[in-house]
Formats: C-alpha cells, sequence, structure tokens
C-alpha cells in the first residue's frame, strides 16, 4: 500500500512537470504580445517592461526561471495585476473556487445518487421518465443560461416577496452559496444521474441480488449493503475529475454571481497573455487534478476490496 | 439499457422508502456542510456583507465594479476601473469640477509659461496620515514614473519635462528630471519643449503625488492593499478583497472635506457581466448599471429612466498603408468611404442611445479656441453616394491593374459591437460595391499582434482621450507614432502635428488641427464610425454623479442622497 502511494505520487509529479512544460511551449508558441496594450509603446517603454519581465532574455532561460521559481513555490508576478504575486492570487482566490465547489460536488454526488437510485427503482415509469427528461435538460443546458435564468428568477422572487430570500449576487454567507454551487453542479448532477441508473439496473438483475432476495434478506439491507454499494463504484471513479472540472470549470458562474474565485482568473490570464498567471494556474490546477485522480484510486480500494493496489 | 428483467414486487416499495431516508439524510449533511463552510469562510475573513444600494441615514451608497483594479500605484496605473478608483482616492495638482473646468486641487494657483510652469501648493492639503502634500512628493512621484525601473507605460506623457525622454532611456539620472520643489509649497516645473495644455496634463492619475518615505517603506508593494497606500483625495479605501469587494469611505483629512457629502461608496460586487449588474440594480442591491444592447427591450419595459452620455472614444476603420496593401490606393478607399454611412451604423445596426454617429477623427466634446472644436472647424461632410464610390473603384481596378478586387481582411475584435460593425460593413461593402470582405476576427492580445505586424487591410479601431486637448487624438496618424498601426506616412500632416505640439497658440494649434483633419477626409485615411456612448440607469435618490470623456468616471466626490425624489 505504501509503496504504491509512493509510486503514484512520483507518476503524479512527472505528470506535472510535464504539463507545466507543454504549456510553457505552448503559451509562447500563441500568437500575441504579452505586454502589448491597445495604446502602442515607445521602443524604449517597451524595453523597460521586457527588462522587468525578464522577456528579454532567450525563451531556454525564461524556462529555467520559471521551473526553479516552481521548485521554490514562487509563481512570481502577474503582468495584470502588477503588484500582485500569483501565489498570493491562488491563496486569495483558489479557497472560494473550492468552497463553491466542494458544494456543488456534493449537491451532484447527492442528487445524482439518490436520482440514479430512483429511476432505476421506477424504471419506465413515470418519476424515470420525469427525472431522465430532467437529466438530458441539465447536460444539454449550457451553464451561463442556467445562471442566468436562476438569477433573474431569483429577481423575480425578491421582488415578490417583498425581501431579500436570497442575495441576487456576491460572495461571503451562506446565502450566497446556494444558488451558484447549484447552478454550477447540475450538468454534473445529470451526468452521475445517467451513470447510477445504468449501474443499479445491472446490479439489480446481477445473480448475488437474486440470491440476498431468495435469502429473505430485508429490502432495506438488499439495498443498502448490496445494490447501492456495488452501483455506487463508477460513480466515485468519475467523482476525482468531477471535483478537479467543477472547481476550474466555474468561469461562468463565478461571472454572473460576482463571485472571486480562481476559475476567473484563470480564463482572463489566457485572454490577456498574463504568461506568470497562466503558468501558476495551470500547475496549480494540474497538480490538484492529479491529486484528486491518486485520492480517488486509493479511495477505491478502501470501497471495493476486490481491487487490489499492489 | 433494457437487459434486465422487471422487478414490480413489494420489496422496491420498501426499497423506495429507504432511498427517501437517505435523501433526507443526504439533504440534512448537504445543509451542515453549507453551513460549515460558511463558518470557514467568515472567519477567515473572506465574507462581504452586503447592505441594500443606499443607505440615506450613513450616507452610503453600493454599486458594482467591473473588475478588479489591476494596479492602484498611481506611478503605473493605465486602465479604467484603476483611474476611476484613483480619481476617489488621490488629488492631483488641478482637478475637474462638475462642469469639465479645472479646479484649484493640491495647488491653489498657477502660472503655466513657454519654458515652464509654477505650482503654488495649498498649506492645508493632507495625506491620510495627517502629514502635508508637499511639492515633493510630485517631484519624486514624477521621478519615479521615469525612472526606467519602474517600467511605466504612461511615461511619455511626462516626456514634456525637460530631460524625461533621457531619464527614460537610463542616460541621464531620475534627479536630472526638471522638476524642483522650491520649499514645500512651490513646485518648479521647466519644459523640455512648449507645451500648450500642461495644466489638463496635471489632473491626469499619472501626475499624482506620492510620498517618498512611504513608497520606499512599502519595499515595491506600493498600492498593492489598502495599508500599501496613502490616500490625500476624498475618499481613502477601507477594504480591498481582491476580486471580491473594495470599499471607499470619505477621507478626514482631505483639505476640501466639506463638500463631500457621501460617506461610503461600498462596491461587494466585481464582475463584468452587464446582464448580472442589470439583475442586482433590479433586486434594489446596487445604485446604478450600464446597459448593454441585451438589456434595452427589458429597461423600456420597466420603464427606467435612462441616463446617457459620450465616454469621449471614438471608433472608425483603419486602411493598411503598407505598399503591398490595396488598402495603400486611393481611389479604392476612396470608393469604400463615399459608401461609409455612419448614420446608418449607428441608428440601424448598433441602436444604442448614447452612440453618436463619428464625421471625424476629433469627436464633438473637444473644445477648440473658445467654442467647439466641431463648430470652429466643421469637418467636411462626404454623404454616401453610389455614383461616385463605383467611378472611384474603376479608377482603383484600373490603377491596381486588375479586372476583379480579391477579398480584402477587416480584423476585428470579439465584442458584440465589434462584430454587428463588422458584419454590417461585410455586407455594405459587398451589396454596394461587390468587394467581398473576410472578417478575421480575433481576440484581445491577437488582434494587437495582427494590427502591430500589419496583417491587415482594414481594421476596425478606436481611440480613447488621454487629455482635454485635441493632440490626444491629433497625432494619431503622425509617421512616428505606435499608435500609427496602417503606417501611414504622409509629410504634410507630420508638418501640421509639429505645429499642433511646438506651439502655445491657441489659434495656430486649432488650425493645425483642423488641417489634420481635412488631410484625414480628403486623403480617405481611415472611416469614422461611431462615437462610443453609455448607456445607465441610476437610483433617483442618488444625486450628483459626474459623467465625463477624460478623468475619473463617474465621479461621486460631488454626490448626495435625497429622501424622496
Amino acid at each position: 500500500m505504501l509503496a504504491y502511494t509512493f509510486k503514484r505520487i512520483l507518476q503524479g509529479i512527472i505528470t506535472v512537470w510535464f504539463i507545466a512544460t507543454v504549456t510553457f511551449i505552448a503559451m509562447h508558441a500563441v500568437p500575441g504580445d504579452p505586454l502589448a496594450n491597445e495604446r502602442a509603446t515607445t521602443e524604449q517603454i517597451r524595453l523597460n517592461l521586457e527588462q522587468r519581465y525578464g522577456l528579454d532574455r532567450p525563451v531556454s532561460e525564461q524556462y529555467l526561471v520559471f521551473i526553479g521559481g516552481i521548485l521554490r513555490g514562487d509563481f512570481g508576478i502577474s503582468f495584470t495585476q502588477e503588484n500582485r504575486r500569483v501565489n498570493d492570487i491562488i491563496r486569495e482566490n483558489f479557497p472560494v473556487s473550492a468552497t463553491l465547489g466542494i458544494l456543488a460536488v456534493t449537491f451532484a454526488a447527492l442528487g445524482g445518487i439518490l436520482m440514479g437510485a430512483l429511476t432505476a427503482l421506477f424504471r419506465n415509469r413515470l418519476p424515470d421518465f420525469v427525472i431522465m427528461f430532467l437529466v438530458i435538460l441539465g447536460i444539454s443546458v449550457p451553464s451561463f443560461v442556467v445562471a442566468a435564468l436562476s438569477q433573474l428568477v431569483l429577481v423575480d422572487i425578491n421582488a415578490s416577496l417583498g425581501f431579500s430570500l436570497l442575495p441576487v449576487a456576491g460572495w461571503g454567507t451562506l446565502r450566497h452559496m446556494i444558488v451558484p454551487s447549484m447552478v454550477l453542479g447540475l450538468g454534473t448532477m445529470a451526468y452521475l444521474t445517467r451513470l447510477m441508473r445504468s449501474s443499479m439496473l445491472e446490479i439489480t438483475s446481477s445473480d448475488f441480488i437474486r440470491t440476498a432476495r431468495a435469502k429473505g434478506l430485508p429490502p432495506a439491507r438488499i439495498f443498502l449493503k448490496h445494490q447501492l454499494r456495488n452501483a455506487i463504484l463508477p460513480v466515485v471513479t468519475v467523482l476525482g475529475p468531477a471535483i478537479a472540472a467543477i472547481t476550474t470549470g466555474g468561469f461562468v458562474v463565478e461571472l454572473v454571481f460576482a463571485i472571486p474565485g480562481l476559475g476567473r482568473y484563470f480564463v482572463e490570464a489566457v485572454q490577456q497573455l498574463d504568461y506568470t498567471v497562466i503558468m501558476g494556474t495551470t500547475v496549480f490546477y494540474g497538480a490538484f487534478l492529479v491529486s484528486m485522480v491518486i485520492v480517488v484510486d486509493l479511495l477505491y480500494g478502501w470501497i471495493d476490496p476486490r481491487v487490489r493496489l499492489e | 439499457m433494457d437487459e434486465s428483467p422487471v422487478y414490480r414486487d413489494p420489496m422496491s416499495r420498501h426499497a423506495v422508502r429507504q432511498v427517501l431516508w437517505l435523501g433526507a439524510i443526504a439533504t440534512a449533511g448537504f445543509l451542515a456542510l453549507m453551513v460549515a463552510l460558511a463558518w470557514a469562510s467568515s472567519a477567515t475573513g473572506g465574507g462581504s456583507l452586503v447592505g441594500r444600494a443606499i443607505d440615506v441615514e450613513t450616507k452610503t451608497i453600493t454599486r458594482a465594479l467591473a473588475q478588479e483594479p489591476p494596479q492602484l500605484d498611481s506611478t503605473r496605473a493605465t486602465d479604467q476601473v484603476s483611474l476611476f478608483v484613483l480619481g476617489h482616492i488621490m488629488e492631483g495638482l488641478l482637478r475637474y469640477d462638475a462642469s469639465n473646468r479645472l479646479v484649484p486641487g493640491v495647488a491653489e494657483r498657477w502660472d503655466v509659461r513657454p519654458d515652464g510652469a509654477t505650482f503654488w501648493l495649498r498649506d492645508d492639503a493632507r495625506w491620510s496620515d495627517g502629514r502635508p502634500v508637499t511639492a515633493h512628493d510630485f517631484a519624486f512621484a514624477w521621478r519615479t514614473i521615469l525612472d526606467p525601473a519602474n517600467a511605466s507605460e504612461y511615461a511619455f506623457i511626462l516626456y514634456y519635462l525637460k530631460n524625461a525622454e533621457a531619464i527614460n532611456a537610463g542616460r541621464m539620472p531620475p534627479e536630472a528630471l526638471g522638476v524642483t520643489a522650491a520649499g514645500d509649497l512651490v513646485l518648479e516645473v521647466e519644459f523640455e519643449r512648449p507645451v500648450a495644455f500642461f495644466d489638463k496634463l496635471v489632473a491626469f492619475a499619472v501626475y499624482f503625488p506620492v510620498r517618498e518615505d512611504f513608497y520606499v517603506s512599502r519595499d515595491g508593494r506600493y498600492g498593492a492593499d489598502t495599508e500599501d497606500l496613502l490616500y490625500n483625495g476624498p475618499f481613502m479605501m477601507t477594504r480591498w478583497a481582491h476580486g471580491a469587494h473594495v470599499r471607499l469611505e470619505k477621507n478626514p483629512h482631505y483639505w476640501n472635506r466639506d463638500t463631500v457629502m457621501l460617506n461610503v461608496i461600498d462596491m461587494p460586487y466585481v464582475t463584468s457581466d452587464t446582464g448580472a449588474v442589470v439583475n442586482l440594480f433590479k433586486d434594489g442591491s446596487i445604485v446604478s448599471a450600464t446597459l448593454g444592447a441585451e438589456q434595452l427591450d427589458d429597461a423600456m419595459k420597466l420603464r427606467w429612466d435612462l441616463g446617457r452620455y459620450s465616454d469621449g472614444s471614438v471608433f472608425y476603420l483603419d486602411f493598411n498603408f503598407r505598399p503591398e496593401r490595396l488598402t495603400s490606393n486611393l481611389h479604392l478607399r476612396k470608393a469604400l468611404q463615399y459608401v461609409n454611412d455612419p448614420g446608418e451604423l449607428v441608428n440601424k445596426v448598433i441602436a444604442l442611445p448614447g452612440y453618436q454617429p463619428a464625421v471625424s477623427l476629433f469627436p464633438a466634446w473637444l473644445t477648440g479656441v473658445e467654442r467647439s472644436f466641431r463648430q470652429e472647424y466643421p469637418p467636411l461632410t462626404i454623404s454616401p453616394d453610389l455614383e461616385k464610390a463605383r467611378q472611384h473603384l474603376e479608377l482603383a481596378k484600373r490603377e491596381l491593374g486588375v479586372a476583379e478586387l480579391p477579398p480584402l481582411v477587416l480584423l476585428t475584435g470579439d465584442a458584440p459591437i465589434a462584430n454587428k460593425q463588422a458584419e454590417y460593413f461585410q455586407n455594405l461593402f459587398s451589396r454596394a460595391l461587390g468587394i467581398e470582405i473576410r472578417i478575421d476576427k480575433q481576440i484581445f492580445k491577437q488582434r494587437l499582434e495582427k494590427m502591430t505586424s500589419g496583417d491587415f487591410d482594414i481594421v476596425a479601431a478606436g481611440w480613447g482621450p488621454d487629455f482635454a486637448d485635441p493632440l490626444t487624438y491629433g497625432d494619431l496618424y503622425a509617421s512616428w507614432n505606435g499608435n500609427n498601426r496602417g503606417k501611414y506616412n504622409n509629410p504634410e500632416l507630420d508638418d501640421q502635428v509639429r505645429i499642433a505640439q511646438n506651439s502655445v497658440d491657441p489659434r495656430t494649434r486649432m488650425d493645425a488641427f483642423g488641417e489634420i483633419q481635412r488631410i484625414l477626409i480628403e486623403d480617405a485615411v481611415h472611416l469614422p464610425n461611431y462615437e462610443r456612448g453609455n448607456v445607465y440607469v441610476q437610483d433617483p435618490r442618488l444625486k450628483g454623479v459626474v459623467h465625463r470623456a477624460v478623468g475619473t468616471d463617474p465621479d461621486y466626490s460631488q454626490a448626495y442622497l435625497i429622501e424622496n425624489p
């Protein structure tokens, strides 16, 4: 177990290095000048700027400086917010994205498992049809539509109530988090519902369930111990990547609900060619994703003893 | 999907009960987690307490911010949001009043001569730590801007000062700059060349003061957080949660504090999504919202009282004058000029209140010698004329030696209005002249790259003013100007730009701008499209907000609240 964990961590480090290098190359290959602005600068001002950011040095040297920075845990200074360190940006804004992400994933996982189990139990009956219709809706409607729509509905609810039931946007208290996390988790919940449904159906028709029924076990026990526990495995598998995807993919929700998450910095940095922020957030998210996958792999062994980790 | 047999027995009903139980437990767990996270996030201080839009009692207004201010070090700020915040928390030698006249700021009186200027500072101007604002603070700020190590993008706007350009290039030490503090309250400025609008320049944020001992004590973090700034303006920043919340409160040390009526400007929402901002306004959470085209119908339905103003920028199509480009041909440009109809573009295509058709590089708000520049030097109007356009097109084809013109590349940005504009011209040029336009839509940095390297025939461009003098536009097409991305090169125009730059006589300068305007139109150097407007809705209890083309916009320093509108 220990050797396995160690091996996975080593693999993870190599993966992160690979991600960093490819991003570095891609970023420099993208056309566009990180220092350019609508207002053209004079030769001299441009030269001064290049020196400040070390862009006057050859690319190979910039790469070494950057890798050295990562090893020291220092991502440098943002190009667009010139007196903020990328480390500070991540430290201040990632917790917001993470909070939103955890809530969204919890919402998605609980809802997905619950509704998936329900659809399986009521297969080809009304609850199944209704939920599956909603699932298809949840998967196909893009998040910016859901986000804008839910905000609009909130405004109307608040207006008709005459007081603010839930805030329309902003961040800070529990009341701010409810709607955005549900909007953010909706797509994943729909996906997990489908996954859970097919997995439940497969398990329900298997021999050991029939045996359990024949033995006369109470239905609740069959459901919990035999069906749910076995059916939940594929859901756990996708949960790790889903957490990473949700915490990194909150750009639209963060924009619409004015949430100070890292997702906005991530997307805006790419648009602005903010080299240090691109590299910092990519490496950070890369490491985050890799560690999530490792955690899920380890969890797997715990949930399903048949999986041998060694 | 249906590979398994169906069980419809009492067992599944029991199971359903079980599932519902599980659901209840899960919901309870979810709520518990939310409470825990909410508690954790408020414990780390990330919480933003959101009030309502207006509190007349405490004189507080709440509004949204389009983005996090990227740079509050006034020596390095360049963007609108930073300049908006800086305009409230800092004050320069002079400032603009509600009717856009220059009035005393830190300087009580001033004298601008062809070779230099003198500013007499008031003795009651204070920093937010209670110490006086002195002439040394201005001298230090200006030297810092020109120090090459500081790499200020706006350094060029100080090149009028003696030795400024040499210092910025590292050929002279910053101490050689032509600015000296003659005592604490007199600032002496020497010019490199005569400058007719220096009083307007010192009202600009880049000319704001910075106190040396404080700047040095922050060790490179000046302007990074609330405690890394000293304030000498009407407000001070009491809270700055990056990307989340900016809060300004009245500065008790400000010399002119009796004219400041608001106590708090709270900005707990940071988003560039206009839909979200309008929703916040509708909800009563913020005092004002800028509208986009999508929100306009809604606003009409709700019978909102809309405000509108010109933000000072002018937008146009620029041509590429590099010899290998077809657009370097005068007759081709003339043909396009004769079908250009800014009125149709603005009224039928953009269709947003506040936008005005552009007829010249010099927008309508600029002042000439006495009256508006537009009145004193009316531009030659070219009304659409299909006959003339086709004649020019034939001449162009003959000169270029082609029977049929190859498609022209129109480079444009990715904003909604840029899309509409590009599609309109694509349609117009093809319909009227049979010229095929290929739209090259690029995001910001990539568009700039292509503009700079000349990878276009036509580009949708625009210009926002730095200072309230026609020169902020007038030198754009000078052969040496880096913003002249089409590389237009005309010695006659260059001569006029030099006159406008070097003369201090208002009449001579305005004549030069008049000439520049004439050349631009006669030579079809660009096609004016629109002067950008801003449509907004504002809570009727808030009064005295000033909007302007140059300087702090919007300006809340004289704003006040009334109980019953």
